[in-house]
């Protein structure tokens, strides 16, 4: 590996041979400004389309400014990132890019996240000398997210996000110089496209070009509906990442005061995702053993592997993209929905309520979630099993809105029945860890013995593609683990191929799972951020006392009391779906 | 006298030029689009079992997939196989878009893109004989602008348009790389040159329907 000296603001860095001045820069702590370029290194996520020219800088002895993000470094090279020339040329390129810029901060739901008001901020931008035409762009709005394409620089991170690291293909640039948008094919509707609604383009957007669809207000107007019981779940992942958006240290749990803030929010009871997801762990175990089982027989009609089913970016994307291997995934329902239909059944028989006035509401770390929460095969006379769907930045703002002081909250418990949970539902949020969780009930229902070690570590991790053999007590099961619509592609090709060697796949659409979520705090691509994330989950499943999900003793009463026993009559009714094909929901409408 | 710098030279009109674009094709797909009813079918490559509906005729979705064939379906070839699509039907409609993406197994948003940021790329059927003006700089000094209001009086459309009879397009481009004969035209791929608004009727006279 060649290795070159260079000498960035008088201090010397020494890299390998390839690597790019804003690289060589951010090695020495010198963090070069950039609008454009984007970067993931530990998921290999990288958008450098050196269009912002934001991250200029000035090589001595050469006639122009260099783009940093885009220039590769040499020997003995001596660079300024700071003066006189560097800072006016950013000024200007920054005026100019704000001179095509609605000035409506004070009313866009991305101020104080928007890394063009903070670069403004930091080059202390007073006035706009530049007047002229202004993009107009109609505003489309679909179920999970708003394209304001007013407000788009063109730096072209969502649609790196949506064709490389996602292969979803929905947005891609279109037209030319001053038209030029980040656009679906023909312009058409994001709601027309083969959008999964992963959200990932939202949360790499430096602006308010992307964003998501706000439902804070409706939860606000059923909270002040004294007609209405309103209950809350929140999802594995949330509580991993709230507290960042309080200034919390990433990585710090928050689920006591995520409890306690809900409470004063004045919800009705405070309820847990993780309850639903340790019933999906019940349905979906059962289903990979009974799928095992037959297909171990020879039974032809039965199809392996399984995949799960609890992402619903993953579910827009093989209804699009896979049609044909509609009977591979699980039926099994999301854990939102699953609560949704056991609130609005099971429970709101206990309390007495209709189902109509009771309003179920979920915080996701994920936008596709408000999307599947409106899907008609998730209503009951046109009334669904949950309501709404915020993310976590909405139940942020939500927080503070209500001026509760996150910080001084005590740590409070769910209430019950729907608030109890184990360890293994937790791991949700991570990549690998609804596998995880099965590989503990499943295991233990297999072969009728204890599972000693609950911990497997071959299913971790942060690799796009993981695979790992469990030892099912003599029986070998292969496991296959993506995380990134990418990496479930090439899973899913290796099906299409019948060349899969796996007999069970989990599948989240995005890169870290729900834990990096379209719904969560803006993580700027720090992707340690990430991995703290992470860490925070495993670290609250380790410090569980029950972490199987089939020890979680509400869902035993659950069974007793109301289903009977998993893929039992009840849990078909209420517990699977089934899915469509919609790739030709892709196709342009003329009407 | 190579044959480029004769026909920029010789600007007393010759023989009309008989087809541009093969007439029917774009007409034809035209009426297919319309007819809401017809769906065909075909299969995506490489999607095993995927079926994708769309609104033209077998016979064009096969010849799509032999042009892409003709450049191994490689997502790469991309312009290449619109240029040589757009050349055989004489616009790119959705529809085709579609098509072509499907079988370089690229998105359709990702064609779109390309077919939006080339201007040579139409997704407008333009007429059979297709009139480009050149605007570029030396044209346009010399008087480019006043052969194009010409142009658009003649025959009553806008830059951008077809006219009614689906004969003539009018569009315009920058510099065809014969600055010295400016102000210059295109009808197809022939060349005019030190074309004066008085000549323009003359021009068109050329282009008869037969």
């Amino acid at each position: 590996m060649e290795m070159i000296k260079l000498t960035i603001d008088k201090k010397t860095v020494e890299v390998e041979k390839g690597t790019t001045i804003l690289k060589a820069a951010r090695k020495i702590g010198i963090d070069i400004p950039t609008l454009c370029h984007f970067e993931m290194c530990d998921m290999h996520i990288e958008n450098k389309p050196g269009g912002c020219r934001i991250c200029v800088v000035d090589v001595e002895g050469r006639k122009n400014l260099a783009p940093s993000c885009a220039t590769e470094a040499q020997d003995g090279m001596v660079i300024n990132t700071h003066n006189i020339r560097v800072l006016n040329a950013r000024r200007t390129v920054l005026k100019l890019i704000i001179s095509d810029h609605p000035f409506d901060c004070l009313v866009c739901s991305k101020s104080g996240n928007c890394e063009l008001q903070n670069m403004a901020t930091k080059f202390g931008i007073r006035d706009i000398p530049y007047q002229g035409e202004k993009s107009t762009y109609r505003k489309d709005t679909s179920p999970s997210i708003i394209r304001d394409i007013d407000k788009c620089i063109m730096c072209r991170r969502c649609e790196m996000m949506c064709n490389e690291v996602q292969t979803v293909g929905a947005l891609s640039a279109v037209n030319r110089g001053f038209m030029s948008v980040v656009a679906p094919a023909f312009e058409m509707d994001l709601e027309k496209s083969p959008c999964t609604y992963c959200g990932q383009c939202v949360s790499v957007c430096p602006t308010g070009a992307l964003t998501e669809v706000d439902h804070s207000n409706d939860v606000l107007r059923a909270l002040s509906d004294k007609r209405k019981t309103v209950i809350v779940q929140t999802a594995p992942a949330v509580r991993a990442a709230l507290g960042e958006e309080f200034g919390l240290e990433p990585g710090t749990s928050v689920t006591g005061k995520m409890a306690a803030a809900l409470r004063r929010l004045g919800f009705d009871f405070v309820f847990d995702t993780d309850f639903a997801a340790d019933l999906t762990i019940m349905e979906e175990g059962a289903e990979l053993l009974d799928r095992l089982g037959k297909f171990l027989k020879g039974d032809e009609n039965v199809k392996l592997p399984m995949l799960t089913s609890c992402c619903p970016g993953w579910v827009n994307f093989f209804e699009h993209n896979f049609p044909d291997l509609l009977d591979v995934p699980s039926t099994a329902k999301s854990p939102q929905q699953m609560f949704g239909a056991i609130a609005k059944t099971y429970f709101a028989d206990k309390i007495g309520v209709d189902r109509k006035d009771l309003v179920v509401v979920s915080v996701m770390p994920c936008l596709a979630k408000k999307y599947e929460c409106q899907r008609d095969e998730f209503k009951v006379n046109g009334n669904p099993d949950v309501d709404f769907s915020i993310s976590t930045r909405e139940l942020a703002h939500f927080i503070k809105q209500a001026n509760i002081d996150f910080m001084e909250l005590p740590d409070e418990d769910f209430d019950n029945p729907l608030g109890e949970s184990t360890g293994a539902s937790v791991i949700f949020g991570n990549t690998g860890g609804v596998i995880e969780a099965a590989c503990r009930t499943a295991y233990e229902l297999h072969t009728g013995k204890t599972l000693e070690k609950v911990d497997f570590h071959a299913l971790r991790g942060m690799e796009g593609i993981r695979s790992a053999t469990i030892d099912f007590d003599g029986l070998p099961l292969n496991i296959g683990i993506a995380h990134g619509l990418a990496h479930a592609r090439t899973l899913l090709d290796e099906v299409r191929a019948g060349k899969s060697k796996y007999h069970a796949i989990e599948i989240m659409a995005c890169p870290g799972g729900c834990i990096g979520g379209g719904g969560q705090p803006f993580h700027f691509g720090n992707s340690e951020i990430l991995m703290k994330r992470a860490a925070s989950i495993y670290n609250e499943d380790a410090s569980k006392t029950i972490r199987k999900s089939h020890e979680n003793p509400q869902i035993i009463k659950l069974y007793d009391e109301f289903l009977g026993k998993p893929l039992g009559h009840k849990s078909h009714e209420l517990l699977h779906t089934h899915y469509f094909d919609k790739s030709d929901e892709v196709n342009i409408h003329h009407d | 006298m190579d044959m480029i710098s004769k026909s920029l030279t010789d600007n007393t009109p010759t023989k009309p030029i008989e087809k541009i674009v093969s007439k029917p094709v774009a007409a034809e797909i035209i009426q297919e689009l319309e007819n809401k009813s017809a769906l065909y079918t075909y299969a995506a490559a490489d999607k095993g079992k995927v079926k994708v509906k769309i609104k033209l005729s077998e016979d064009k979705i096969a010849k799509i997939h032999e042009i892409c064939e003709a450049f191994n379906n490689e997502a790469g070839e991309l312009i290449n196989v619109l240029h040589q699509t757009q050349h055989t039907f004489g616009y790119l409609p959705a529809e085709v878009q579609e098509v072509i993406a499907h079988r370089l197994n690229v998105s359709t948003a990702h064609v779109y893109g390309v077919v939006t940021f080339y201007s040579y790329f139409t997704m407008t059927p333009k007429g059979r004989f297709p009139i480009s003006i050149c605007t570029g700089t030396a044209c346009y000094v010399r008087g480019a602008e006043k052969v194009l209001e010409e142009f658009k009086k003649q025959l009553g459309i806008n830059v951008g348009q077809t006219s009614a009879d689906g004969k003539f397009s009018l569009s315009c481009l920058r510099c065809v790389g014969a600055c010295g004969l400016a102000p210059v035209i295109l009808v197809g791929e022939k060349v005019y040159g030190r074309v004066s608004p008085e000549g323009v009727k003359a021009i068109l006279d050329n282009y008869t329907d037969k």
